[in-house]
Formats: C-alpha cells, structure tokens, sequence
C-alpha cells in the first residue's frame, strides 16, 4: 500500500519530496516484493499440501508415512482404495443423499431468502423491522443448543428420524442468504421498481420480472456459500440418520472412520479414497466459481 | 390494463371511497404494502418451527425432568428447578469441556487474527497469481471437515509424516493422544480450516481502509511497520471483532473435531467439547434434560463473551 501511496504523492506533491521520501524508506519495493512472496508462498504450501497427500494418499494400496511416501513411485499407483471403500460404504449412494440434502437445503434457502430479502429492503411493512432483527438474532443462537430439542420434535414427534426431510428441516432457514439478498435488493436503484409500478405491474410482478433478474450474481453467491453449509454437515444428519442407505456421505464416511476403520489392517488408503470423493464436489465447484465468492459478500451475510 | 382498472371506479364513487378508506387503515396497520408480511411468512413460520419453538423447548426441559418415553405414552414430566444445573455444575467433565474452549480460543484467536492479517495484507498488494492464492487460501474452509479430518489423522498419527519429520523431536505420546496436545492440535487443525474464511473477510475490510490515511503516513514519513500498526490494523477493527466473535461461536460449538481427530474427546476427556458432552449425556446416556442445561449455560457464556469482546474492541462501526 505505501508503494501505492507514494507514487499517488509523487505525482501530487514536488518531485524532491517524492525523492526523499523514497531514499529515507531504502528500497522497500523489492524487499518487501520477496518477504511478500515468501509469507504467500509458504501459505499457499500449507493449505494445499494436505490436499496433495490425501490425493497421493489414496493412490497407493499402502499409505506411506514417511517424507518419501510423499511422491511415490507411479508404478506403485493404484485405485484400490476406491474399490475398497466402496465395499464397505456405498459412494454413490453417499453422494446421492448428500446431493439430495444440499439441494433440498439450497431450494428453502433461495426461496425463503429471495422472497424475505426483497420484503425486507424494498416493501415497506408493519414487522419488517422486528424481522430483520429476528434475521440476525437466529444467527447468535449456536445450532448446538437447538440440536436436543430439535432431535426430539423432528425425530420423535414428527416422525421424521431416517429422511431426508427431517435432515433439511433444521437448515431451511438460514439467514445470510436472506441478509445478502436484502443487500442487493438495496443495492437496485428504486426508480427501477417504480417505473415497473406505472406501468402497472403488480408486487409479485416487479419481484418476479424485475427484482429478480437483477440479483442473479446474488443468487450465485448465495449457492456457492450455502453449498458448503450441508454439504459438509456432520453433526446434525449424524444424529437423525441410523440407516446406512440414508446417510450423507460425510455421515458414513465419519462412521467408518470411528467403528470399521479401527478394526482394519491398513484403515488410511480407504479413507483417504473417501475422503477425495466427498472434498471433489466443493472444491472443484469453488475452483470454477471462485469469481463469484467475493469478501463483500460474507461481509453482508454475517454482518447484515 | 389502466383502463381496465379505472372503469369500476367511475361506476360506483361511493363504493370505492369507502374502499378507499379501508384502504387506508388497513394500510395504517399493516404498513404500505402488506404484502411483504405474506413475502417474509414462509421463513417466519419456519423459524417459529426449527428455532424459536426449539429454543424454548430447551429452556423448558433444562428444568424439568426430560426423559425419552415411548412414542405416544402420556408421561409426567416434573418441574425440578435448577437440579440439571446443579448436576452439570459438579460434573468434572462439564468443568474440563468448558476448560477445553478457553484452550481453544486461547490458540485460536490470536493466531487466526495474526496470520489472517499477515496473508491478507500480503495478498492485497499482489497482482500476479492473485487467483491462485485466493483460491487455495480457501480450499480447506469449502471442504468439509471429515474429509480433512481423514488426513490429519494420517499425518498426526503415531508414525505419521509430521512424526517422521520431526524425528526425535516427535511428542511422547503423540499429538492426538496426549492429554496435552489433544486440544491444542483440535485448535491448530480449526484455526488452518476456518483461516481462509477469515483472509478473505480481512481483504475486504483492507479495502475500505482510506487510500489517504496511507499516504499520509508515508509523507509523515512512516515505515511499513509503523504503518501497518498506525494505519492497517485499527483500519480493519470491525474485522477482528468478527474473528472474535465467529472464533467464539466456532469454539463452542466444536464436535466434528473432537468426536473423529481425538476419537470422542480423548484422552480421557483432554479434548472434550460441551457439544460433545450434549450428545454423549442427552443421546447416548438419555438425559436429554441435562444435555438442555449444558445448552443454556453455553449459550449464556457465549452471549457474555461476544458482549465482553465487542467492549473490548470497540463497536462503533458494526
């Protein structure tokens, strides 16, 4: 930032200025450029080595642990462990359950969210203000003080223990994404709601044909920043699923970590296999997507 | 279809005043458009159900006595007072879970402020590869935990390849069994999961630091130093009380970690988490009513701590 800022003052101020102020600070540009590059670098190694060794990992029938079982010999390659733990949990059938879950999660969400993000910025209404501060209030409440009572109403009184709708049923609310999508609705300039207005189009109707989309990076974001919410879930789909067909994947590779990885001879390769499975969806839809998940948009989601 | 509206109008004056008039009290009582209350019900009737409902429910069975009965028997649930509470305060466990948080934000916070900042504020200035690094920053926080749990339990195992780096400078015993280290590793395994959530909040609030306050520390003729202390980090305040805060909430809601890395709070409890301790009591041992009153105790001391943390510092911009 200072580089920025002196050559903003180089060209505002005299240029001997710029010059002492250059000589007094040495030559921080390159310095700084290798001490920066050295700080991202080895960050960058330290979040993605992990990711490279649980590849590697499962690549090989018997997980070295040693620094050389790092970079194995690619003879020594093999899909095994896949095979293996496809025997023991159902991939596919993970996978399908995790998908079902996420996308029922996603459809509640983006429903909820559009039609109470666009009541709360751009309708004016009796409540709207007790709603916003409801929005933000469900998010201080920690999910895990709900998780004993939910678990009696959704598994015991509802009847909804072992389905996939009693493992949506708790995260159909979910509050950032109706406070992003309040913000953008903010962010749309009001003359365009009120030309829809004369010319006679109903609430629904600039909601729908208007308001709608506008907001379709929202809409992006908000699925991108939910996706990883269920998808990833462990705790709650845990506590209401008991039938291994049900399970998300996350579940049922959790489990085979706790009870059959204890029992098997060499338990690493297999898990690391599932582990790859059930990281690929999010990381590879973050990759692709990477341009829509922005800071801004956290920053409306959790601070509203 | 303005023609089509205004001829019922002209045909009955009277009866349209009149409409007119309700119109306007129903407008003074539900604002100007009601129908942003019909918009926002769905989400406000689903709150009712899965939180609002919920959250008294837990109050409620945290004074009774709460036990799980067969489906439909009609049974008594007696009011007890504070007797859960008092159970859970002279439970050791509870008292070593509650210590195990504070382990956890101990670790936690300072270092996610630190190195958030310091990859941020190095990552900010960079153009070339810019993408590359965001992503990768990020990775570990989209994954989900028991994905990467898999590999952190393969690289901190007892000959893993941290072990085998480290040589004979390898903890006895090793990380994820030693009372000591059991919760210190939960609390560097989160801190390098969650560190890219916050890298990408600081960028943000880099962003909006004001271009003139740099430069007029460097005409006062400031180091980068002195700079990144006078400028950067008061500049990005309202980021670190959010790191204060979600790090709060993180650390209080622990159960993923310690129920796969320390294999159920191991050992002997080192590692336990109060959500843990919610689901061995309430669900495996069935005193659902206990497992409420270590619920309401963690959500007040985590009310107080946010409280005490936005005093700390400083709430004026969120």
């Amino acid at each position: 930032m200072s580089t920025t800022g002196t050559r903003a003052n180089a060209r505002t101020s005299e240029q001997a200025d710029a010059a002492t102020a250059k000589k007094r600070r040495g030559h921080p540009g390159r310095k700084g450029r290798i001490a920066r590059w050295i700080v991202l670098a080895i960050g960058a190694l330290v979040f993605l080595f992990p990711f490279y060794y649980m590849v590697i990992g499962s690549l090989q029938t018997k997980p070295d642990p040693t620094p050389a079982g790092a970079f194995p010999n690619p003879a020594n390659i093999t899909l095994q462990n896949y095979v293996q733990i496809n025997e023991r949990i159902s991939l596919l059938s993970g996978l399908v359950n995790s998908g079902i879950f996420t996308g029922g999660v996603l459809l509640f969400t983006v429903v909820f969210g559009v039609l109470a993000g666009y009541a709360l910025s751009v309708l004016h209404w009796r409540g709207r203000g007790v709603t916003f501060s409801i929005a933000l209030l469900v998010q201080i409440v920690p999910f895990q003080l709900l998780m004993i009572p939910l678990y009696v109403l959704i598994a015991r009184d509802y009847g909804l223990a072992d389905t996939h709708m009693g493992m949506i049923l708790p995260f159909a609310i979910n509050s950032a994404a109706v406070l992003i999508f309040r913000q953008y609705f903010l962010s749309v300039p009001r003359a365009l709601f009120d030309a829809a207005r004369i010319d006679g189009a109903n609430e629904l109707r600039v909601l729908w044909s208007v308001a709608l989309p506008l907001v379709r990076p929202a809409l992006l974001t908000v699925v991108l920043l939910t996706f990883i919410g269920p998808w990833n879930e462990f705790l709650w789909p845990f506590l209401i699923t008991k039938d291994p067909a049900l399970q998300p994947l996350a579940v049922s590779l959790a489990n085979y970590i706790t009870t059959v990885a204890a029992s098997a001879s060499n338990p690493f390769g297999a898990i690391l296999a599932g582990a790859v499975v059930l990281a690929i969806p999010a990381v590879v839809l973050f990759v692709i997507f990477q341009r829509h998940f922005q800071s801004s948009d956290i920053g409306s989601g959790v601070k509203g | 279809m303005t023609s089509v509206v205004s001829k019922p109008k002209t045909e009955s004056a009277g009866a349209g005043a009149q409409h007119a008039r309700s119109a306007r009290r129903r407008r003074r009582i539900l604002g100007e458009n009601p129908l942003g209350i019909l918009l926002s019900a769905p989400y406000l009737i689903f709150i009712g159900v899965v939180f609002a409902f919920p959250l008294i429910f837990a109050v409620w069975m945290s004074f009774h006595d709460y036990f799980f009965a067969a489906p439909g028997a009609d049974v008594q649930r007696e009011f007890v007072g504070f007797d859960n509470f008092i159970t859970v305060a002279t439970d050791p466990a509870v008292w070593r879970s509650f210590l195990n948080v504070g382990i956890f934000l101990i670790i936690n916070v300072p270092l996610t402020v630190v190195l958030s900042l310091l990859l941020a504020t190095a990552l900010n200035r960079v153009v070339r590869g810019r993408l590359f690094l965001r992503v990768s920053f990020y990775v570990p926080y989209v994954t989900a935990s028991v994905a990467v749990v898999g590999v952190w339990l393969f690289m901190f195992s007892g000959n893993g390849l941290v072990n085998q780096v480290l040589g004979p400078l390898a903890p006895d015993p090793s990380w994820l069994i030693n009372p000591f280290l059991a919760m210190p590793t939960i609390a560097f395994f989160v801190t390098w999961k969650q560190l890219g959530f916050f890298i990408l909040l600081y960028l943000a609030a880099l962003q909006a630091v004001p271009q003139e306050l740099y430069e007029s520390a460097a005409t006062d003729g400031a180091g980068a130093v002195r700079t990144f202390f006078s400028v950067t980090v008061p500049g990005v305040r309202s980021a670190t009380l959010l790191v204060l805060l979600l790090a709060t909430i993180t650390g209080a809601n622990l159960f993923t970690e310690p129920y796969l890395l320390t294999n159920g709070g191991g050992p002997n409890g080192a590692s336990t988490s109060p959500v843990l301790l919610m689901y061995q009591k309430g669900l495996e041992q069935g005193n659902p009513d206990v497992a409420a009153a270590i619920g309401v105790i963690l959500v007040v001391m985590v009310l107080i701590l946010a409280l005490v943390e936005r005093k700390l510092v400083g709430d004026e911009e969120s």
